[in-house]
């Protein structure tokens, strides 16, 4: 098999629990390099209204079983991919992502899919050039999240699979085999581990430097002028 | 002997011991007759005693209604569509096949994987990728192509449309400008996916051609065997 001709393009995403600030350093990320006058993108996961609303009628109602919220999330995923994160790869643009295939590799895991099943799956999809992983002890994680006792979703919580009649329970107890499952694709997919409880300002520095060592940011500055 | 089996592992939580029912997939083109034929062994087999359940593509709960508007539409990636059909395939896979063949039900699809797989690998798909995205169907006890010779197929459609439809001339490949042209370079292509499939899974083809009741005639008698085959105390008539 011949390998596919790489893009251009620098695909970095961040991982990790709900909580783990993940979410905040990938946006000052986005500051930096886009104040840098690079060519950057922060892909805003706008999939196409109408695999959203499938999304949400399925959540809503309760029709997910493991499988179907597996395929429902690939298919928003590939719709993501195709129109905005591989043809910005393609033009040599940095993509940032909140959240890739590890989310749903850990997800779909907990919830009994096959691992290898769901790695064919997103087959399609390059591995990021770094994956941000953001580790924080469980306990930290959900303390953060569960601090003001915020309106669970269903199947954010991991009801379906039955853990627990209590919906905050049922987080708890799903947060962490999610967590358990991160811990294994860190290996397998050579994750660049973090230690989330540092404080944002002093993570942002660190995050900073392995990018700005990692790639050669003037390779990507704009063409248009801004 | 009774025993389902999937292509390859099962989807999470499903016992293939508790399915007593039977899985007959009938394939085919669009105005081939499939639907009509379904009708038709619907009813038969009702009249025999066996429950009958029906599926399709497009049926789905979950994504039906979606997967129609996106066909209008024209705005997913072929990439997304596969991914849209596979969900759609699933959900009536886990809430109506399983059920029903555990119910003990006759599980008439009218196409099945089969017709998702040939037309991704028309439009450029990873035959290898699309085998593992439905490796967790439950094999068929049959599948029955009904093969329809072009000239038969345009004038079936024709006559019956008054026109060609967008998807089934394959219009989206940019093949010809001309519709009639495309349906035919399309359908072909089609016809040689179904052939590489029916090397891979053993279909049993059926003349198409032939009048409507000879097909019917043909096909009864084919379930018949398939049937007496798994109930082997039934009398069927």
């Amino acid at each position: 098999m011949i390998r596919k001709k790489r893009e251009p393009g620098v695909l970095i995403a961040v991982e990790g629990l709900d909580g783990s600030g993940k979410s905040t350093q990938i946006h000052l990320l986005h500051e930096w390099l886009y104040g840098l006058r690079l060519r950057v993108h922060f892909t805003e996961w706008n999939s196409s209204s109408l695999v959203r609303s499938a999304t949400r009628r399925g959540k809503k109602k309760q029709l997910l079983t493991p499988t179907t919220f597996s395929l429902i999330h690939a298919t928003d995923f590939a719709d993501r991919y195709e129109r905005q994160i591989l043809p910005m790869l393609r033009g040599g643009y940095i993509v940032l992502c909140d959240r890739y295939i590890f989310t749903s590799f850990a997800r779909d895991a907990v919830r009994g899919c096959d691992p290898d099943w769901v790695r064919k799956l997103y087959g399609f999809a390059r591995i990021p050039d770094f994956t941000l992983y953001f580790r924080l002890p469980l306990e930290t994680a959900l303390g953060r999240i569960l601090e003001g006792r915020p309106q669970l979703k269903y199947f954010e919580a991991g009801m379906d699979l039955g853990l627990s009649s209590d919906i905050y329970e049922s987080f708890r107890l799903f947060q962490g085999r999610v967590m358990d499952q991160y811990e294994g694709l860190a290996g397998e997919f050579g994750f660049t581990i973090l230690d989330a409880t540092r404080n944002v300002h002093d993570q942002q520095q660190v995050v900073r430097s392995i990018i700005g060592d990692g790639i050669d940011l003037s390779d990507y500055r704009t063409r248009v002028p801004r | 002997m009774n025993t389902k089996r999937c292509f390859g592992s099962p989807t999470p939580g499903l016992d293939l011991s508790r399915l007593t029912g039977a899985l007959i997939v009938v394939e085919g083109p669009d105005s081939s007759g499939r639907s009509t034929h379904i009708g038709l062994l619907a009813e038969w087999l009702e009249h025999a005693g066996y429950p009958v359940a029906q599926i399709g593509l497009k049926r789905s709960r979950l994504v039906g209604n979606e997967l129609e508007l996106a066909k209008q539409g024209n705005v997913l990636s072929p990439r997304t569509m596969s991914l849209f059909y596979a969900t759609d395939f699933y959900d009536q896979l886990e809430n109506t096949i399983v059920p029903s063949l555990r119910a003990g039900s006759v599980v008439l699809a009218d196409r099945y994987v089969f017709t998702p797989m040939a037309r991704d690998v028309v439009r450029g798909a990873d035959p290898d990728w699309l085998a593992s995205l439905y490796s967790k169907a439950i094999v068929p006890d049959a599948v029955f192509y009904l093969q329809v010779s072009d000239r038969a197929l345009v004038d079936r459609t024709l006559a019956s449309h008054s026109g060609l439809d967008y998807w089934e001339s394959g219009m989206d490949l940019g093949l010809e400008r001309d519709w009639f042209g495309s349906f035919i370079k399309y359908q072909r292509r089609v016809r040689a996916e179904f052939r590489k499939l029916q090397d891979r899974f053993g279909f049993d083809v059926i003349n198409g051609n032939h009048s409507l009741p000879a097909v019917q005639a043909d096909l009864k008698e084919r379930v018949r065997r398939v049937l007496l085959a798994l109930y082997p105390d039934h009398e069927i008539p």
